[in-house]
């Protein structure tokens, strides 16, 4: 089956107090491809993620999502992608099945909810409230929303951030599972991953990073 | 359309509400302010029924309003703080069904209780009781443009939760629900038609419906965006 093209990126650029913060990024991205995005810390990963999501918007440069122009398909593009960042958007107050059923697309089944708990090793706590669990317990329950989702395209910024080896092992199984659907995956993380074959794209800062 | 309403509009006003009833302090909080100044007012002023009566309708829209003002500060905050409110700005739906559900969620925590709480400060304040009806309806309507207005505040003052400086970009903006408010209600008292002053807060919900969604869109983006 032949690859299609689902991202394009071409000299996307952003600035901060009259300065580009890295250089021109462009790349392209298939069905069934995942793209590391490296660079030290500060070296504007997270503001890459932001105008790939649209919370910035780029001081110059194009996104095209299955080949048509973002500014042609804004609905279908944001429908389309599934986005977690550093902060794990979990509400402290709600139990773990109320997060990620509140988190999932509308009309997923409880089942759905309970096999997603299952396979992130949180199914015996889906009645507690969320302030109960640990840092890495929260992830693992942002991250279960990767199980729910229908999203073609995902933007995980630093997904393995506080979990431990074995929610590595959950998360890189869950990725690879998308990917062998021909679904998309950018991503930043400054850890080895052993599991997914991903091509890397290095984020080269033009201000000094600290 | 449907599709509009539930994933935006429904799914804020049901996660909000759920986390209200979880964080009960927050919601008890104004309420509770609301009936302990009102009860201080009947004892530190002479209680002559007449003279209460007079003052009650300005006395009942103050405490209203800054009890209002009190709870509106941690609107966004608490999602800017945990990630939820990049989650929102990136919903493919409009943006101004999730806002408008996380503001009605919030009048019915605060407007809802206020308005309900009202007839027990009517007897403090000695209010005839023509006056209840008006004085429920008007703060039914008036604590929800309250809630519209606070929001926009509370949108521009982030990442900073609001105090002094949402308090002076607010109150501007609820003068004419207090001036409107306590007139429904004073018009009552005097056995006046009430019904105008009723109907001037009803078209400024209406424009504050159509209007705050949209700034308050933009001062989230703003704080997003640092």
């Amino acid at each position: 089956m032949a690859a299609t093209n689902i991202l394009k990126i071409e000299n996307l650029s952003f600035e901060r107090n009259d300065a580009l913060l890295f250089e021109p990024v462009s790349f392209e991205l298939n069905s069934g491809e995942a793209l590391h995005i490296e660079g030290a810390n500060g070296a504007g990963k997270t503001t890459l993620f932001q105008l790939l999501i649209k919370l910035l918007e780029p001081c110059t440069g194009d996104v095209y999502f299955r080949g048509q122009h973002l500014s042609q398909c804004h609905f279908e593009y944001l429908s389309d992608i599934l986005f977690i960042g550093h902060q794990s958007a979990v509400k402290a107050a709600l139990t773990v099945e109320e997060n990620l059923s509140w988190m999932s697309p509308d009309g997923t089944s409880t089942e759905k909810i309970t096999a997603a708990l299952q396979f992130v090793g949180l199914e015996h706590y889906a009645s507690i409230p969320c302030y109960r669990l640990s840092a890495g317990q929260h992830r693992r329950v942002a991250l279960a929303r990767l199980m729910t989702t229908s999203a073609t395209l995902w933007y995980l910024d630093e997904p393995f951030a506080a979990l431990d080896k074995q929610g590595v092992g959950f998360i890189e199984n869950c990725m690879q599972q998308h990917l062998d659907q021909g679904g998309c995956i950018v991503f930043s993380s400054h850890q080895d991953l052993v599991k997914i074959a991903a091509r890397s794209y290095r984020l080269n800062p033009l201000r000094e990073v600290v | 359309m449907h599709n509009y309403l539930s994933a935006g509009f429904i799914a804020y006003l049901t996660r909000d509400l759920l986390l209200g009833v979880r964080n009960k302090t927050d919601l008890v909080k104004p309420l509770i302010f609301f009936l302990l100044v009102s009860a201080l007012v009947p004892l530190s002023i002479a209680p002559e029924a007449e003279r209460l009566a007079q003052l009650a309708p300005g006395m009942i829209w103050i405490f209203a309003v800054l009890a209002t003002l009190l709870s509106v500060e941690r609107l966004f905050s608490d999602d800017l703080q945990d990630g939820s409110l990049e989650q929102m700005l990136m919903s493919p739906n409009l943006l101004i069904m999730p806002i408008l559900g996380k503001i009605t969620a919030h009048w019915v925590m605060i407007g809802l209780p206020l308005t309900l709480l009202s007839p027990v400060l009517g007897v403090w304040f000695s209010l005839p009781t023509v006056a209840v009806t008006p004085m429920m309806l008007s703060l039914a309507i008036g604590t929800a443009v309250l809630c519209l207005i606070g929001a926009v505040g509370a949108a521009l003052t982030l990442p900073r939760q609001g105090g002094v400086l949402l308090a002076l970009l607010v109150m501007p903006l609820y003068m004419p629900v207090l001036i409107f408010g306590s007139a429904t209600i004073q018009s009552a008292v005097d056995g006046l038609d009430w019904t105008a002053p009723l109907v001037i807060l009803v078209a400024l919900l209406a424009i504050a419906i159509a209007l705050c969604p949209l700034a308050i869109n933009a001062g989230l983006r703003l704080a997003k965006n640092g």
